[in-house]
């Protein structure tokens, strides 16, 4: 053990961060206690880049810290006012393009969304809204997915396609008109073999897969975000683990 | 609690409406309770639901709730930018359309059919048409679709402490900003 | 003809990565890809149906649901708008009493619009059922019209219709070099494959897409990747609006690009090719088959060439997206997949296509290497710069007496082009394409040169009778549509900017919109996944710096407008209840704030 060498370091903010060699930056930071917001990515997945809320300067240049593995003597920057103003022009972008309606939203108080939005101190959406039209999907029996509050993370489609074997969901269309589709020819989540057990149930990190049922069972003031900011709650998550 | 305030000496004249909203952040504004009473000594209202006075004169500060849901509500919100040095959207409505705007994906001439003419009960019905009554517009707008917002206040309604949080910091000269806990969209 | 996907299926050997390929026959046979179609493909390919849906939205050459028999599609380049498209389509649309993107009652025809379609010296253009046609006006509209109502196919229709023209005004190294067929291959076998690659690292060969990275490099790190399969990919995606270049190359010079491929594939020891040729071009693609069959007869192509090593090209259509050109999404495309950028590293020379290494490089590129092999480093680095040697191929087009190709040794300056191309009163260049520069008349002596004004070969000029802020507005909305929605600043970015675009050309903008243009630009190019992203901005930037007076022009004193149109807003309103009276509508006191 005492042979071992000592894990390399990059710089964040100042401080030195210990990393194992194929480590993202984002991974290193927050296993080191720090935090840098995020929304697509999720440690037990491949991350894919796609929210880019957790963009930070490296040796100068921006990159998305997922998906960027970390070297020695990197020099990054965080959490400065101009990537956290960076961050909060995306979920902006995010709150602009879909329906985000939190106060009849079940999924408040324990959304990542939400959460990054209150860290980022955003307090609009400042663009006009987009107001796109997005059916609700309420054909199965234990599960109701709306859409409306989409972002477009494709954590349920890897889940679902990786873990599930089932690939229940999937992306279609192109641009702004992006969309989730499920894996039916009726468009309809009762035709899909999804189920309440599966992967894809547990991993969005806003309100679009619910459980029927179940909504507001936490009271509001104990729900994930009320009581410690995201800030907190994720370094604490990656810490227990 | 006390907000730092010994340098005002003028009383901050104040106007609050609420457009498209429920009155329920009129209602967290009364709900910072005993706070109100320094707060009376710091403020004076002008046009407001609490006193009655139908039109905004010149003012400070204009206070906000609720989205932009008829032609109404855009001539109020053109008087209150015409009058208040700073104008704030408070709550979710005022921010983002809110509730009402969950109607944006409807046919506006679908709803009014429905509710006046085909829906269920309805007999003998028509669809008002009464100069003096509002028209509804094609969709429900945040405020800021309208004219320049200068500061938002979420929350459904924002609590009465990130409203006293909020007053106090502005009437202090300070860029009102809100904490974990005060911040909330819901 | 009936369809039957699972026998189209058979033909493409069940072959998953063809799905883009199998596409294309089914909207052959149907025009469209129906639900069930979508069902029975997946099956047959054994993919997720979800994914198969995924890719018939993903392109806009592909539809789920009925088009019109006859699906006329106008080029929605800035150069057609300024030729007169917009009116060309506006009268078609009227003659058929149809809305843009309407499928008539009787299932006859559907008239849209489709991103730039490469014929910017011969517009305004069409497609119809992907047959290009150029050259459009009142007249040729008119037949079209009367052949579409006869409902003669297409197939049928007088050829004087079709013909693209090849305007060649300049040339220089890469098209006036003859070779006979085989020259550059024996040449690179006489060398060896690593000496060929020192070769073209030695010319100073730079990648003619835009990026300029040096081939050579690329060459070498894709033949010392590990593993026993390398790919050579020719991207011939030309999407970038105003570029017709790599048409005329495919066009006349397709044997020379065929052999710049086999060398390529001869140094990096790769067996295999695939030309990946934009779907706007399929005039194209019956000349390119046919040469590649004459190679292979003359031993060019095949499973021995000169004897000495293994190497086949494949034809591939895209399916209208400009994304594609990146290479990562091109790849994508090819495995049959939506056209989204991968996460780099690891870069296509390492992880290409099917992960193996992949050397992806532009048309020009590829024929100006087999010159390179044929005469050596010399010959490239005797014209140019020292940092861009060689030659650049401009696609001319706009305001300008004689559009078309020319081809300069690089280092030339913006007005000599302007000169030769025959351009008065230049009020400002968009070199590159929209997500190139846009230079005012100030800076017309700047350089085409990777260390001055890089670009991948469009050259759309405009004089100063036109609109800049309506140019601008036509690139934020080409990005709108290009965009392939994977990262948040692009896909939103993008549809923001032109919405705020339309609302200062329009004199309905305010300063807000002004300033955050500006800021969702920056936001753009900081954060995008890919080069489409991170360039989308530029247009409207560079417009800011330069063309400030335009923008100002436009804006009424209030910082803040509507962002909708009010009386407009009361519109259904009205109709439901019949309402006309003063109160039904946003006028006088509002008016001064709303109307330019």
């Amino acid at each position: 053990m005492s042979t071992e060498k000592p894990r390399p370091t990059f710089q964040m903010d100042g401080h030195d961060v210990p990393f194992d060699e194929g480590q993202s930056i984002l991974a290193a930071a927050l296993a080191a206690g720090r935090y840098v917001p995020y929304l697509c990515y999720h440690p037990e997945f491949q991350p894919h880049g796609s929210c880019k809320v957790c963009t930070v300067k490296i040796n100068g240049r921006t990159h998305a810290s997922c998906t960027t593995p970390a070297h020695e003597g990197d020099v990054v920057e965080s959490n400065v006012d101009e990537l956290n103003d960076m961050r909060k022009g995306l979920v902006q972008f995010l709150f602009t393009e879909g329906n985000h309606f939190c106060p009849s939203c079940e999924a408040s108080g324990n959304c990542t969304l939400q959460a990054v939005g209150y860290d980022l101190g955003m307090t609009s959406a400042h663009y006009s809204p987009l107001f796109p039209d997005r059916p609700l999907d309420a054909s199965h029996p234990e599960v109701l997915l709306d859409f409306n509050r989409c972002i477009l993370c494709e954590l349920c489609v890897r889940a679902s396609a990786l873990v599930d074997k089932k690939s229940v969901f999937s992306l279609a269309g192109r641009g702004i008109q992006k969309h989730l589709v499920v894996n039916a020819e009726s468009g309809k989540l009762a035709d899909t073999e999804l189920s309440v057990d599966d992967k894809a149930m547990s991993v969005c990190p806003v309100g679009v897969i619910l459980r029927k049922r179940r909504g507001f069972q936490v009271p509001i003031g104990e729900r994930k975000y009320d009581e410690h900011p995201i800030r907190e709650v994720a370094v604490q998550k990656q810490k227990g683990e | 609690m006390s907000p730092d305030v010994k340098e005002v000496k003028k009383k901050l004249r104040v106007a609050t409406t609420s457009l498209a909203g429920c009155f329920g952040c009129h209602m967290s504004l009364l709900d910072i309770d005993e706070r109100l009473v320094p707060l009376l000594d710091l403020i004076e209202l002008d046009s407001s639901p609490l006193t009655d006075i139908k039109h905004c004169g010149p003012c400070d500060l204009g206070l906000i709730e609720g989205g932009l849901c008829n032609a109404e509500n855009v001539h109020k919100l053109r008087e209150f930018r015409a009058h208040c040095k700073i104008l704030v959207a408070v709550g979710a409505c005022a921010i983002n359309g809110g509730l009402p705007a969950q109607r944006n994906h409807l046919d506006i001439r679908e709803c009014l059919q429905t509710v006046y003419l085909t829906g269920l009960g309805v007999e003998r019905g028509f669809i008002p048409n009464d100069p003096e009554l509002p028209l509804p517009l094609k969709q429900v707008h945040p405020l800021h679709d309208v004219v320049k917002i200068d500061y938002f206040l979420p929350g459904c309604p924002p609590s009465a402490d990130a409203i006293w949080q909020f007053l106090t910091d502005l009437i202090a000269g300070r860029t009102p900003k809100l904490g974990h806990g005060l911040i909330h969209y819901d | 003809m009936t369809l039957d996907p699972s026998a189209i299926v058979a033909r493409h050997h069940g072959d998953a990565s063809r799905l883009v390929q199998i596409l294309h026959d089914v909207m052959a046979v149907e025009g469209h890809v129906a639900p069930p179609v979508i069902t029975a493909l997946a099956r047959a390919l054994g993919l997720p149906r979800g994914q198969v849906e995924g890719v018939v939205e993903f392109y806009s050459f592909f539809s789920s649901e009925p088009r019109g028999r006859f699906r006329v599609l106008f080029s929605d380049n800035i150069t057609d708008e300024m030729a007169g498209s917009h009116e060309l389509r506006k009268h078609m649309l009227d003659s058929f009493r149809l809305q843009p993107g309407e499928v008539s009652r009787d299932g006859l025809v559907s008239i849209g619009t489709t991103s730039c379609t490469g014929l910017c010296d011969q517009g305004p253009a069409m497609l119809v059922n992907d047959r290009a046609i150029p050259r459009l006006t009142p007249a040729r509209i008119g037949a079209i019209t009367s052949l579409i109502r006869g409902d003669v196919p297409v197939d049928r229709w007088p050829d004087n219709l079709f013909p693209i023209a090849s305007h060649v005004e300049r040339r220089d190294l890469l098209l006036s070099t003859e070779l006979s067929p085989g020259a550059a291959i024996d040449a690179a076998i006489a060398r060896g494959a690593a000496a060929t690659i020192e070769e073209i690292t030695r010319s100073g060969l730079r990648g003619r897409g835009g990026a300029g990275f040096s081939t050579g490099t690329k060459w070498a790190a894709c033949a010392s990747a590990p593993g026993p399969e390398r790919y050579i990919v020719c991207n011939a995606d030309e999407g970038e609006p105003g570029t017709f270049k790599d048409r005329e190359l495919l066009a006349a010079h397709a044997d020379l690009l065929f052999e710049g491929m086999t060398v390529a594939g001869f140094a990096v020891g790769a067996s295999k090719g695939i030309l990946y040729l934009r779907a706007e071009y399929p005039f194209l693609v019956e000349p390119l088959l046919a040469t590649l069959e004459a190679r292979r007869r003359a031993g060019l192509l095949g499973e021995r060439v000169r004897d000495a090593f293994a190497f086949d090209i494949e034809l591939h259509v895209g399916a209208g997206a400009y994304v594609c050109g990146e290479e990562s999404a091109l790849i994508e495309s090819l495995e049959g997949k939506r056209g989204i950028p991968r996460n780099r590293p690891p870069y296509p020379v390492t992880h290409g296509y099917l992960q193996k290494p992949t050397v992806v490089n532009n048309v020009e590129t590829l024929v100006a290497a087999a010159l390179v092999a044929t005469h050596g480093a010399g010959f490239l680095r005797a014209v140019g710069t020292p940092k861009s040697s060689g030659t650049k191929i401009l696609s001319v087009s706009g305001d300008v007496a004689r559009p078309g190709i020319y081809e300069y040794p690089f280092g030339v300056s913006v007005q000599q082009v302007l000169d030769d191309a025959g351009a008065v009163d230049t009020q400002a260049v968009q070199v590159g394409g929209p997500s190139g520069m846009l230079l005012s008349a100030s800076e017309l002596h700047r350089r085409i040169a990777f260390e001055d004004v890089p670009s991948a070969g469009a050259f759309m000029v405009f004089d100063g009778s036109r609109d800049m802020l309506a140019v601008v507005e036509n690139f934020t909305r080409f990005f709108a549509h290009e965009s392939c929605g994977f990262c948040t600043p692009c896909r939103v970015g993008t549809t923001l900017s032109a919405q705020m675009m339309k609302r200062v050309v329009s004199g309905t903008g305010s300063r807000r919109d002004v300033k955050d243009l500006a800021k969702v630009s920056n936001l753009m190019r900081a954060t995008s996944h890919c080069g489409l992203g991170t360039t989308a901005g530029n247009p409207v930037l560079d417009a800011l710096a330069k063309f400030r007076p335009s923008f100002d022009k436009r804006l009424r004193s209030l910082e803040v407008l509507p962002t909708f149109d009010l009386d407009e807003a009361l519109a259904p309103a009205r109709e439901a209840t019949a309402r006309d009276d003063e109160g039904a509508h946003f006028t006088n006191q509002t008016s001064q704030a709303e109307k330019p």
